[in-house]
């Protein structure tokens, strides 16, 4: 089977956020990359499926600027990928023509059997992209997905949805599979498979290789950071008191009972 | 403007609109949008007079017995005949798992722009101003909408306010031929529903939460308490749920649930960055923590420092007396 997993490079979850000089973006400055945490489900439910299905190779691709997202592809393979692809494309890149262009590269390198994706990604937290390659590729996709097994027939899987529901799916190969927290425990990356990894194929591709026009459907018109709001006010007295004081804030002040 | 609302029920059809779907229909009004509200449904009188009241011009109803389980493509296929059709330029939804799963399809088949999980649109004509917070709500962004294609907004629960329903008027109501189900690559084999009965975390207005300061998961029973007097969900860090004291559907933070509610008790919950990327939208934060220099005290509104165990039950008992319950 040929398995593809789509990542993204984003900014590490202890970030302090700061505006850039154009007012309208986060600074990069000194910011720590990390590979997307719903995507290490991916890469490690790719790699599990290559490792009991002889024969098949996981290529793990991204989107983004070649300047810092080959080091998420690096994590990756050294997590047991078996190759990489890196389209070069700017930071910000309307989401619909990440879709175009990962889609392109999947139907350039492929054609693919499975491709895994994390639901969403922690810096945008857009939750688009899967579908969307699902849809530019025309295979079926299902999301949230906390249980996938092969069947005889294609897949089968379990997704979360509202109040701790689960709905049984079963999906025809090709398909697209975006991974949410629970579906296997991500390995660490060795260190023999950090080096490793170091030697594996990371080809490069362009938007232009790919054929992608890419426009801005949704422009930026502000960014902004939370105003700060001041520490919590402390409720003092015995334990009584304290609770009488809460619930007349509560219903008084804050008028939220 | 010609827009489409896709609305969600509370179950079935008699139970109405979810609070989100009467949000939505009353933001379309505000807007000016000529409003078709789509549901899932039978009961074409009862969904159709709630529409009304809330001003949609129209009801599309998608037949139960063959839209009553969410298949992606069935649903693609309508809302794509369906926009096509009433040559909507905008189309408003719930950021709901459906909605979330189904809509970024549709936009990419129709070339359309589309933010999910939005907090704030206004709007004047057809130019709209979509707010996010991105970064785990670390920052704010505001988006505009561009293109000839239908515009696509989901909006999370909470952030709209619903209007004083009006009187209840004869709309047309047109229900949806199914496409044919040959061919389909994807299909449900079951829907095996959660034990809880209350609003999911990301709909709910009040939630309870519990972290690793209440010590043994039995300790989840006196938050219950709490969340039952004030008509609460009960929502959980990500230290309990990896502990395995509560499923992961409870939790509340970067990997769990994002949540915004009016009211949010973090007991016993440190308040990691994570957790916090979880609830920072919440109205009104309490905070209840033995540790006076746990970081969640830097983002509450009101905070208690001493024993959660002490606390909590004297918190249900004089909510109980406040609430006359």
């Amino acid at each position: 089977m040929k398995i593809f997993v789509c990542i993204k490079q984003v900014p590490d979850t202890e970030t302090k956020i700061k505006v850039d000089a154009s007012g309208k973006a986060m600074d990069p400055a000194g910011v720590k990359w990390i590979l997307n945490p719903y995507d290490e489900y991916a890469v490690e439910e790719a790699i599990k499926t290559r490792d009991a299905n002889p024969g098949s190779q996981v290529i793990v691709l991204t989107v983004g600027p070649k300047t810092r997202a080959g080091e998420a592809l690096r994590t990756a393979l050294a997590m047991g990928a078996d190759e990489g692809i890196l389209v070069d494309a700017p930071d910000q890149l309307e989401l619909l023509f990440v879709a175009e262009a990962a889609a392109a590269a999947i139907k350039k390198a492929g054609p693919a059997d499975l491709i895994f994706t994390g639901k969403l990604a922690i810096d945008d937290g857009a939750g688009c992209v899967p579908q969307m390659v699902a849809e530019f590729l025309g295979i079926p996709h299902a999301t949230v997905v906390s249980k996938f097994q092969l069947t005889p027939e294609g897949a089968q899987i379990e997704r979360d949805v509202e109040g701790g529901t689960k709905e049984i799916v079963k999906l025809k190969l090709p398909a697209l599979i975006a991974a949410t927290k629970g579906l296997n425990m991500p390995r660490y990356a060795s260190l023999p498979g950090i080096m490793k990894a170091k030697k594996k194929v990371l080809q490069e591709m362009t938007l232009t290789d790919l054929g992608v026009t890419a426009q801005s459907l949704t422009p930026t018109i502000k960014f902004e950071l939370p105003p700060d709001k001041p520490p919590a006010m402390l409720l003092s007295g015995d334990p009584a008191e304290q609770v009488r004081a809460l619930v007349s804030k509560l219903r008084d002040e804050a008028k939220v009972l | 403007m010609n827009a489409l609302i896709f609305c969600e029920k509370n179950g079935s059809d008699s139970a109405g609109f979810k609070r989100s779907s009467l949000e939505l229909l009353s933001q379309a009004q505000r807007l000016g949008l000529k409003a078709t509200a789509v549901c899932v449904g039978s009961d074409s009188k009862k969904l159709s007079e709630e529409a009304s009241q809330y001003g949609a011009e129209k009801l599309v109803l998608l037949p139960t017995e063959s839209f009553g389980h969410y298949n992606p493509e069935l649903f693609l296929q309508a809302f794509d005949e369906l926009v096509k059709r009433t040559s909507a330029t905008a189309l408003l939804a719930s950021s709901s798992s459906l909605g979330r799963d189904l809509f970024p399809r549709l936009a990419a088949r129709l070339k359309s722009p589309i933010l999910t999980d939005a907090i704030g649109l206004v709007g004047a004509g057809s130019a709209w101003q979509v707010k996010r917070a991105i970064y785990s709500g670390k920052a704010y962004l505001t988006s505009a909408l561009e293109g000839p294609q239908c515009k696509i907004v989901l909006m999370r629960p909470n952030q709209l306010e619903v209007s004083t329903p009006t009187a209840v008027k004869a709309i047309p109501v047109e229900t949806v031929t199914p496409p044919s189900s040959s061919g389909l690559m994807t299909s449900i084999l079951e829907v095996v529903q959660g034990a809880s009965k209350k609003l999911d975390l990301t709909e709910a207005n009040v939630i309870v939460s519990g972290g690793r300061g209440l010590k043994d998961a039995a300790n989840f029973a006196m938050l219950n308490d709490l969340a039952e007097v004030l008509g609460g969900t009960v929502g959980a860090s990500r230290a309990v749920v990896d502990a395995g004291w509560v499923s992961h559907s409870m939790q509340v933070g970067q990997t769990g649930k994002t949540v915004a509610p009016s009211l949010y008790f973090a007991v016993g919950i440190s308040g990691a960055i994570q957790h916090l990327a979880g609830m920072s939208g919440s109205k009104v934060i309490v905070a209840i923590n033995n540790d006076a220099n746990a970081p969640i005290f830097q983002k509450a509104t009101y905070g208690i420092v001493g024993d959660l165990f002490t606390l909590v039950p004297q918190l249900t008992a004089e909510f109980k007396k406040a609430l006359n319950k």
